[in-house]
């Protein structure tokens, strides 16, 4: 292929780069939001499983979270990082960090597994739990954003034509 | 193709050595609910594999159609990843339930 060629999709490839990367850390600042919506409503969950499982069922729940938050905030940053390089970096880092986050919880979970404040039933109630309510509860508010973009407030001043 | 042949007969044993353990003093129900916890672990991670390949193609797709609205492209990007990850944590938290519990 001649320069002349290839000189079309690197323009291309440079937009898309450059865009992806004036975009910011949109995965980090969702993660993030996740997490610090989270935090009120987790000591429930701790609660109810130490009511059902006892102490080792609220450790295990304690763990489970921990697990699930970490795992977010993992996604976010491996996303937030390849999308910096560029776009196809972008998806090698989703398809990556996949295999690599889905391999740190089967660790995370076989570390522990014979450990003695282990129950393995509320620790993977938690993981699924947790990680689906997170998700639902952050749709609300991602969804309202993105269907009502015009409340957000403007990150430039509007200016009278 | 000597090479390939050495790795045949090693994987040939190695199945009949299996069989033999699993014949002669392992109980059937166990050697069975392992290997379907590992069947369960395993099918449960190519779905999603196969979904977040698609998504991934997909919102390159979009940000390469309209690069201004990568920021949009890339929330529901990582949305959509997270929920087809919690397939794949489903079929390990029935793994580990079937296996261990």
């Amino acid at each position: 292929m001649s320069a002349a060629d290839a000189a079309p999709l690197d323009d291309q490839r440079t937009v898309v780069d450059r865009a992806t990367r004036e975009a910011g850390n949109p995965e980090l600042s969702v993660a993030f939001d996740m997490v610090r919506r989270s935090l009120p409503f987790l000591p429930l969950l701790i609660l109810g499983s130490a009511a059902i499982w006892g102490i080792n069922g609220a450790w295990s729940t304690a763990y489970g979270i921990a697990v699930v938050l970490a795992n977010f905030v993992l996604a976010a940053a491996i996303l937030a990082w390849s999308a910096r390089i560029s776009v196809v970096f972008l998806a090698i880092g989703a398809f990556g960090g996949f295999f690599i986050r889905l391999s740190l919880i089967f660790l995370a979970v076989m570390l522990v597994k014979d450990a003695g404040w282990v129950e393995l039933v509320p620790l993977g109630l938690t993981l699924i739990v947790t990680h689906l309510g997170l998700l639902f509860w952050e749709l609300r508010y991602v969804s309202a954003t993105l269907a009502y973009p015009g409340l957000k407030p403007a990150t430039t001043p509007l200016t009278a034509d | 193709m000597s090479l390939l042949a050495t790795a045949a007969i090693e994987v040939a044993q190695a199945v009949e050595l299996a069989a033999d353990a699993a014949e002669s003093d392992a109980d059937p129900q166990s050697v069975a609910g392992a290997s379907s916890a590992g069947f369960a672990y395993g099918l449960a991670a190519i779905g999603p594999g196969i979904g977040i390949g698609y998504l991934v193609g997909q919102a390159v797709q979009a940000m390469a159609r309209q690069p201004e609205s990568a920021g949009m492209v890339r929330t529901t990007m990582f949305l959509g990843i997270a929920f087809t990850e919690a397939l794949a944590l489903i079929g390990f938290v029935v793994f580990i339930l079937l296996k261990f519990v």
